[in-house]
This record gives structure tokens, C-alpha cells and sequence, in this order.
């Protein structure tokens, strides 16, 4: 049966890509093998979805009026323009990469999408090398339930809504967004978009939203505001840049860390240095300098120097 | 079994292929469509009875079936209207250029290069199905490695040459010096790591590149032994070994997210909306480190001696301080 429907399909594709103008959904009824036999009903219904799934695929059958003087006689057809995927020539080492990449997405429905564009570039006849950088695994899994539908939100520019939980708050809201895109951060994702209930960017981390995201409305109804680049939205989740400078003690062969950013290290007294640690916030720099134990004692500011002492005697169960 | 869709959709490949590969073997064509042989065979079939419209024996396409399943050579001809694939939908342009995009951030000099212009061409290639990806629709951050470590690393792994590392271990707060083997470079969790036979531990071993403070290239090939075989890191970066130690801890709300960060072994809602979690401690250095900078807000309930230790280096660490108070 699904191999009758296949071949209904295909035929259906070559005739409206061969034909040179629309052509009439009697005159596709008569030619195309599989729906001669129906119903007008049968055959209506068969046709639409047909269209439906070929469009699915990204093949764009267009409608028109088949004759200027006659306008109430509409057809359809393929543009071949549209339909083939262009001319691309890549150089050995450009295609050679293209191997690498199938490789890339550990998510079922990505590395599907990935291999699918691969073959086609196959097809047309590029030549791709398993072998290249094969010792170059660059791995991107999503596991979270609220990623395949919002990668197709994006992808379609379909609006969304979905309920978010706030980091340690325990009721969540409900959210109405247009997504711009979907972005990665230390292994974690992230959507983007313009937030429709509070009229500005947001960002919201998906393992925060439920996997019951939905959809609102037809595909395509936003644009992306020119000039957004989601790549720089992002690097608001990383640190902010150094303002200021802490001293701190460090232990020789101790506090790594503290030592590979530190402005300037100066020998202190014995077993000791003394490091210039740039910050930007007291307070995540006291959370390293507590970790440290022992083998780091801050000498200033005193914002610093607090919140190491508030962290160290909580832990120790002395009262401040 | 295929459904009509995606055989459809494989047919709209499949075509442009056999005329580019003509006399194709059926099970290399299957490996690289990914499918049974005999699935090719049926989609063979299929494709036997497609053709041109009010198809008379002359319109269809030609097949030697005959050819496919005997010798299991595939010839394809009077198929001219498909010559080429269909252009790449949106979501597999944006896939397979994001794909492209992470790529790049750990490839290195001439390879790097080639990696650009591919994505340069294929966006245009992509046409309007890129232009959704317009500033980048989907982007993965690669944390960067500076430029001189990522280049010697990948000229490392091109040359099969050891290296030598100075590498810096925060979980227990220790530079170390080391050879390595290198056997590849792993991108996970958006940090790139290098996975090699460490000739100090003997044993393979994932090195974040952003923690190699300083890298050499040695004049001696690089050999990991045979024993040396690349981890399975498809459950993630962190993979407790059930000889760690199972610790039990209080994260008040502040420190909730350590339960989202780390893998646990269970989670449980306390009272005053704290939780209490079980995790697999590979190194109780690590755990201490970990409640020293949570500051309270973390507390381990079990094994008791080892909450106690740590309340003690606190201690320790607030007498050099003595004299400021």
C-alpha cells in the first residue's frame, strides 16, 4: 500500500515539475497513476493531503490561474528553480568536512536532518571523506523533553507557549514567546525570542520549561528583528568583565585557579604569595577564595573580604 | 518499514545519486542512505513504475532490476527531469550549519579554513532556508581554548606526535606535569576536551584544553597501547563508578542548583523548600571544595566524619584571620 502511495507521489512531483505551466487538478487526476480510480470525494481528500505532505518535505508546489483570460481556472505547479538545490562546488577539503559534521549532533531528529542535508549534497554529486579530522568528535546532545518543539518553532517561526519554572521558585509561570533561536551554553539550552506578555527579550533555560510547549497560531508569523544576533544575546551568560582587584594569600602550589587569571603574583612571606585577582562580583570571587580553604586568605577589599568570613563560619558553625 | 514520506523523500535522492554513481553497488548505496539493501530494492521497484505523466512504456524510468538483485549493481537511466536533489529544507540547513559552526570552533589552521568556506558556500547554497538562520538561528558556545594550546593539540593529533602537559586540576587544586598520547578531540557539554593515554596515570584521560596551561610538542610518536580504547561518553562527561563514595547532602535554597549541575543519584524535597540529594563523590577534595564555596548553604549529613572534616578546614582557615578581627 505505502509503496502504491509513493509511487502516487512521485509521479505527482515529476508531472508538475515538467509540465510548463499550471497544470489543472483534472488533468493531474487523469494522468498521475493512483487517482484515477477514486471518488470525487476520495480523490479531493487524497490530493490535499498529498499536497500537504509534499510541502512537508520542503517541496514547493505553487497555485496559480492557468490562463489570464480565464482566472477562475486554477492549476499548480513546481518551479524548478525553486525545486533543485542549486549549484554548489566544494573543494576536496571543503567536502571532506562535511563527513565530520553528520557526526556532530548526538539528537535523534538533528542527526537525522544533518545526514538528510549530507545525502542531498551527495546526490548532486559531492564527494565527502569519513576519514577527514577523524580524530575531531565535536558532540552536541539535547536531552531536554522542550527541544524538539521548540528547534521547530524556530525553524518555522511559529509562536509558543509554555509554562517556566524561575531558578528555586516553585510555581511557574506561563509564557507567550516568539522564538528567534535556540542556543547552547556549557551543555545546557537555551531559547531566545521576544517575550509577548512583557514586550522585551527574553531568554529562558529549557530544562526550566515543561515538555508541554505549544504552539500558537500559523508558521511564519514573526520576523526576526534585523540585526539580532543571538550570539551575543548569549554572552550574557557569561561572567561580566573584571572591574576591580582583590589581594589575596595564596599557598605555593595552591589555588590554581586564582593563580592563572591573577593580574600579578608577588612573593610573600615563606611558602606564600601574594596574588592580584581581578573581579567583577565580591561575591562569586569570596565563593572560590572559600573554597580554597586554608590555602587562600583575602586580604581586601573588605566587600570580599566579608563574604569569604560570612561562608567560612557558617560552614565552620561559628556565629558571625 | 518506511513510510510513504520519507521513502519519497529518499527517492528524491536516490535518483540524482544513481545518475551521478551509475553502476552503484545495492549495499553500499543502502550504508550510505542508511537503510537495508532490500529496502533500496523496494524503493528500485517504486521508482520502476515513476515517470513522466500519462507515463507509456517509453516515459518511465529505466531500471535493470534484473542487474540489482542478481549482481547487486544498480544502472538508472531516462530519469533526466531529476538530475538534481531537492534544495535543503530549513531544518536541515540550520542543522547541518550549526553542525558546521561547532566544528569549526575546535578545528585549528588549514582545517579551520576549509570548514569556513564550506559553510560560506552552503549558505548560499541554502538560499532562503539559511535565511531563517540569519544571525544565527541556533548557536552552540564552545567555550575557546587560546589559539597556541588548540593549534599544537591539533597538530598533535594530525602528526600522531606526544605531548607534554602542564595541566591544572581544580577539583584538587594541583598543577600537574604530564606525557601524553593523543588519541581525539572532544567537543561535549560546550567545553573541548583531549582525550589521550596519560603515560603518569596509565590510563586514557580527558583533558579540558581550557585547563592545559601549557602545552609542548615532543619529537617522539605518539602510542597509546592497545588497551587504550576511547571512552563511551554518550551518558555525558561525568560517569560515577559505583566504587565512589555515595555522600548524602542539604542543599537549602540557595544551593538547589547543585542538584540540576552535578548527576545524583536521588533527589528528595525537604522541609523549608531545601532538598536532600545522594551523589557518587569520586574525591571527598572535590565535595569539600564544593561545600567551602556553597558557605552553609550545603551541608553533608552523611558520611558524618566527613561533614565534620570539613567544618574543621573551616575552622582552620578562619584562624588566619585572628588577628583582623
Amino acid at each position: 500500500m505505502s509503496a502504491r502511495k509513493s509511487e502516487r507521489l512521485l509521479n505527482l512531483v515529476i508531472c508538475l515539475l515538467v509540465a510548463r505551466t499550471y497544470v489543472t487538478k483534472e488533468r493531474i487526476r487523469e494522468v498521475v497513476e493512483g487517482y484515477a480510480g477514486q471518488t470525487d470525494d476520495a480523490f479531493e481528500k487524497m490530493f490535499e493531503r498529498d499536497k500537504d505532505e509534499l510541502r512537508d518535505l520542503g517541496i514547493p508546489i505553487e497555485m496559480g490561474t492557468i490562463d489570464k483570460f480565464f482566472s477562475d481556472e486554477v492549476g499548480y505547479r513546481i518551479r524548478r528553480d525553486v525545486f533543485e538545490l542549486p549549484e554548489v562546488h566544494l573543494e576536496p577539503d571543503e567536502a571532506a568536512v562535511l563527513g565530520v559534521a553528520a557526526r556532530v549532533w548526538q539528537h535523534a531528529s538533528l542527526a537525522e536532518a544533518t545526514t538528510s542535508a549530507v545525502l542531498k549534497l551527495k546526490a548532486a554529486g559531492i564527494q565527502t571523506d569519513q576519514s577527514a579530522l577523524s580524530a575531531i568528535e565535536p558532540h552536541v546532545g539535547a536531552s531536554e523533553p522542550a527541544f524538539d518543539p521548540l528547534w521547530s518553532a524556530v525553524v518555522s517561526r511559529t509562536v509558543v507557549r509554555f509554562e517556566h519554572r524561575r531558578s528555586g521558585a516553585a510555581e511557574s509561570t506561563m509564557r507567550t514567546l516568539e522564538p528567534w533561536g535556540i542556543v547552547s551554553w556549557h551543555g545546557r539550552w537555551y531559547v531566545v525570542g521576544r517575550d509577548r506578555d512583557r514586550q522585551a527579550t527574553r531568554m529562558f533555560r529549557l530544562s526550566r520549561i515543561g515538555g508541554n510547549v505549544k504552539t500558537v497560531g500559523r508558521a511564519g508569523a514573526f520576523t526576526v528583528p534585523e540585526g539580532t544576533d543571538i550570539r551575543s544575546l548569549v554572552s550574557e551568560l557569561a561572567p561580566p568583565r573584571p572591574t576591580s582587584e582583590a589581594k589575596v594569600r595564596a599557598r605555593a602550589g595552591c589555588c590554581v585557579s586564582l593563580r592563572r587569571r591573577a593580574n600579578a603574583i608577588e612573593p610573600y612571606e615563606d611558602g606564600w604569595d601574594l596574588l592580584h585577582v581581578p573581579y567583577a562580583d565580591s561575591e562569586v570571587l569570596a565563593e572560590e577564595i572559600a573554597s580554597c580553604g586554608p590555602d587562600a586568605v583575602v586580604e581586601g577589599p573588605g566587600d570580599v573580604l566579608d563574604g569569604v568570613l560570612r561562608r567560612l563560619r557558617s560552614v565552620a558553625g561559628v556565629p558571625g | 518499514m518506511s513510510n510513504a514520506r520519507d521513502q519519497v523523500q529518499r527517492l528524491l535522492a536516490l535518483v540524482p545519486y544513481l545518475r551521478e554513481n551509475d553502476g552503484a553497488r545495492v549495499d553500499d548505496v543502502a550504508a550510505e542512505f542508511g537503510v537495508r539493501p532490500r529496502q533500496i530494492i523496494a524503493d528500485l521497484k517504486v521508482l520502476w513504475f515513476c515517470g513522466l505523466p500519462g507515463a507509456q512504456m517509453g516515459d518511465l524510468i529505466e531500471i535493470d532490476i534484473d542487474a540489482a538483485e542478481g549482481e547487486g549493481v544498480i544502472h538508472l537511466n531516462n530519469a533526466d527531469y531529476l538530475a538534481r536533489p531537492l534544495r535543503l529544507a530549513a531544518d536541515e540547513a540550520l542543522a547541518l550549519l550549526t553542525a558546521l559552526r561547532t566544528l569549526r570552533e575546535v578545528t585549528a589552521g588549514q582545517d579551520r579554513d576549509a570548514v569556513d568556506r564550506a559553510i560560506t558556500k552552503l549558505e548560499t547554497a541554502a538560499g532562503e532556508a539559511a535565511a531563517a538562520g540569519e544571525g544565527a538561528a541556533a548557536h552552540v558556545h564552545v567555550e575557546p581554548a587560546a589559539p597556541e594550546i588548540a593549534e599544537t593539540v591539533n597538530r598533535a593529533l594530525a602528526g600522531q606526535r606526544r605531548l607534554h602537559l602542564t595541566y591544572d586540576v581544580p577539583s584538587r587544586d594541583e598543577t600537574t606535569e604530564r606525557d601524553v598520547d593523543p588519541m581525539r578531540l572532544v567537543v561535549s557539554e560546550g567545553r573541548t576536551y583531549l582525550e589521550a593515554w596519560c603515560r603518569l596515570a596509565e590510563d586514557v584521560r580527558l583533558f579540558r584544553l581550557d585547563r592545559i596551561a601549557a602545552v609542548k610538542l615532543l619529537d617522539l610518536p605518539s602510542e597509546p597501547p592497545p588497551e587504550a580504547t576511547p571512552r563511551d561518553l554518550s551518558n555525558g562527561m561525568f560517569q560515577p563508578s559505583e566504587h565512589d563514595l555515595l555522600a548524602t547532602i542539604r542543599l537549602a535554597p540557595p544551593a538547589r542548583w547543585v542538584a540540576e549541575y552535578y548527576p545524583t543519584e536521588s533527589v528528595k524535597e525537604a522541609a523549608g523548600n531545601s532538598l536532600i540529594i545522594k551523589l557518587r563523590v569520586a574525591d571527598t577534595a572535590w565535595l569539600q571544595r564544593l561545600v567551602l564555596r556553597l558557605g552553609g548553604a550545603a551541608t553533608v549529613l552523611e558520611p558524618a566524619d566527613l561533614g565534620d572534616q570539613i567544618a574543621t578546614t573551616a575552622r582552620e582557615a578562619l584562624t588566619a584571620y585572628d588577628d583582623q578581627l
